[in-house]
C-alpha cells in the first residue's frame, strides 16, 4: 500500500485512428505494473496536457501515426512547459522518419520508439527515467 | 505555500498530486490531508456502480454535461481494476469524458482499485476529500465493473446510483441480496436496447413485493440512453430528490453516523493490525504461531485468542 507506482499516460493525438500501436504500449507498461490512463483517440493537445496534470502522469507517451509528430510534440512540450509541468517525461513512437528523431530530441522528447522497437525497451526506458526524476516537490 | 493551501486555491496540479501520495501511502500526505480536513464535508458525493461495459463512464459524462449547464464544479473520480498479479492497470474511464478534459470546471481522475474488492480503492477516500476541499460542489465516484457484491460505495457516497442494464439475466436477479440493495436510485441504462423495459418492469416489480415497514423514500426506477441523453435530466431531478430528502429524513442522519463510523473503523482497524504484526514479528512470537498451525499443535481460533492476549498485554500497546 506504501509502494509509488509509476502512472503513464498514453495519448492519441489529432486526425489519427492508428491505436494498435498505443494499446500494445499500454498493454505492456500495465503488465510490467505500472498504472495507464489511456485518453482514447483524436485528443488536441491541450486535452493530453490537461489529463496529465489531472492524472498526476510521470510520464505521457505519445503515439504518431499521422505525420504530425513535429507539431504534436512540440505543441505538448510547450503547453507543460506553460504548466511547469517540465520534470513529466515525455516519450513516443510510430511512423517517424529518420530525419525527424533529432528534431524531436531537441526539443526533449526523450524516447522515441519506431517499428522494430520491442515492448521490453519501452518498459526498461520508462522505468530507467521516471526512477531518475523521483516527483519533486511541487 | 503547503500542498494543501494550494488545493485549497483551486491549483489543479497541487490536488492531483496530493490524491497521489495519499494513495502511494507517502507519509508527507498525512499532514497535509489533516490540514485539508476542515475544509471537507461540503460536496454532495453521488456513487454511481454498475457492471462492467453498462455505461457507468458515459453516464457520468452526461451529468456532467448537465451539471456545467448549471456551472456547477464538479469532481469525477472513476476507479478501474488493477491486475492482480502484477499491480498493473490500464485506467480507461477518461475516454468517455475527455471533451470535459479542457474544462476548468472539472476535475477528472482516474484510479486504480490496487487490490480493494469493494468496489473502491483506499485512496478513493483520500481523493473525495481533496475534491471536496478543492471546491467541487458535486463528486462523480464511479466505481469500478462491479457484479453482485461490491458495495463499499454506499459507505461514501451520499446517494448510490446502480445501473442495470439489459441482457443480464431474469426477474429473479433482482431479488438476490447485495448490489441492487444499496441503490438509492435505479437506472436502467442503455433504454434504447431491446429488453430495456423488461429489466424496468422486473425492478418496479422488485418494490411491490417488497415488506415490511412502508418506505418513506420510494425507490425510483429511470431509463436513460446514454448515448443521446434522454432520461439524464430527470435522472438529475431524482438525485436533487434525493438529497433534500437525505437532508430532513432521520435515515439521512443515521447514514451520516454510519459513514463516519465506517471510515474510523477502517482506519482504526488498518493501524491496529499493523501495530499488532509488529509487536508480534518482533517478539518472535508470529513465526512460532505460523509453525504451530502448520504442525496442527494449535487450532487457528485459540491461537488468535494467545496473539491477542500478548499484544495487548504487550507494553508498546499501551
Amino acid at each position: 500500500m506504501t509502494a509509488r507506482i509509476i502512472r503513464v499516460l498514453i495519448a492519441k493525438a489529432g486526425l489519427d485512428g492508428h491505436d494498435r500501436g498505443a494499446k500494445v504500449v499500454a498493454r505492456a507498461l500495465r503488465d510490467a505494473g505500472m498504472e495507464v490512463i489511456y485518453t482514447g483517440l483524436h485528443q488536441t493537445p491541450e486535452q493530453v496536457v490537461a489529463a496529465a496534470t489531472q492524472e498526476d502522469a510521470d510520464a505521457i507517451g505519445l503515439s504518431v501515426l499521422s505525420g504530425a509528430h513535429r507539431y504534436l510534440f512540440s505543441r505538448i512540450r510547450e503547453l507543460l512547459k506553460a504548466c511547469g509541468m517540465d520534470d513529466v517525461l515525455l516519450f513516443g513512437g510510430g511512423i517517424i522518419p529518420r530525419e525527424d528523431v533529432s528534431f524531436l530530441q531537441e526539443i526533449g522528447v526523450r524516447g522515441i520508439f519506431t517499428p522494430g522497437a520491442t515492448t521490453g525497451e519501452i518498459v526498461d526506458f520508462v522505468r530507467r527515467e521516471v526512477g531518475t526524476r523521483r516527483r519533486e516537490s511541487l | 505555500m503547503s500542498l494543501a493551501q494550494r488545493v485549497l486555491k483551486g491549483d489543479a496540479r497541487a490536488a492531483a498530486r496530493l490524491i497521489s501520495m495519499a494513495e502511494d501511502g507517502d507519509p508527507a500526505a498525512r499532514s497535509e490531508m489533516e490540514s485539508l480536513y476542515p475544509h471537507t464535508g461540503r460536496s454532495y458525493i453521488v456513487g454511481v456502480t454498475g457492471p462492467p461495459g453498462s455505461g457507468k463512464s458515459t453516464l457520468v459524462d452526461r451529468l456532467t454535461e448537465r451539471l456545467r449547464l448549471e456551472r456547477k464544479k464538479v469532481g469525477i473520480i472513476a476507479v478501474d481494476p488493477s491486475s492482480p498479479f502484477t499491480g498493473g492497470a490500464i485506467l480507461a474511464d477518461r475516454i468517455r469524458m475527455q471533451r470535459h478534459g479542457t474544462d476548468e470546471g472539472v476535475f477528472i481522475r482516474s484510479m486504480a482499485s490496487r487490490g480493494q474488492l469493494g468496489g473502491l480503492s483506499y485512496g478513493t477516500y483520500d481523493a473525495v476529500q481533496v475534491l471536496d476541499a478543492f471546491g467541487c460542489e458535486i463528486i462523480l465516484l464511479e466505481t469500478v465493473g462491479v457484479g453482485q457484491d461490491e458495495v463499499d460505495i454506499v459507505r461514501t457516497a451520499d446517494s448510490v446510483l446502480v445501473l442495470a442494464v439489459p441482457g443480464l439475466g431474469d426477474s429473479v436477479q433482482v431479488l438476490k441480496a447485495g448490489i441492487l440493495e444499496i441503490a438509492d436510485i435505479l437506472v436502467v441504462g442503455k433504454a434504447d436496447l431491446e429488453g430495456a423495459d423488461q429489466v424496468e418492469r422486473d425492478l418496479r416489480g422488485l418494490q411491490e413485493i417488497k415488506g415490511g415497514e412502508p418506505q418513506e423514500w420510494l425507490l425510483p426506477v429511470l431509463k436513460v440512453e446514454g448515448l443521446s441523453g434522454v432520461g439524464v435530466a430527470e435522472l438529475l431531478r431524482a438525485i436533487e430528490e434525493h438529497k433534500e430528502y437525505m437532508s430532513r429524513s432521520r435515515e439521512g442522519e443515521a447514514r451520516k453516523r454510519q459513514r463516519l463510523e465506517a471510515h474510523l473503523e477502517r482506519l482504526l482497524a488498518e493501524t491496529l493490525m499493523g501495530q499488532a504484526l509488529e509487536i508480534l514479528r518482533r517478539s518472535g512470537k508470529w513465526d512460532d504461531a505460523v509453525a504451530r498451525l502448520g504442525r496442527r499443535e494449535c487450532a487457528p481460533h485459540k491461537l488468535v485468542e494467545e496473539l491477542a492476549g500478548h499484544v495487548l498485554s504487550s507494553p508498546s500497546s499501551r
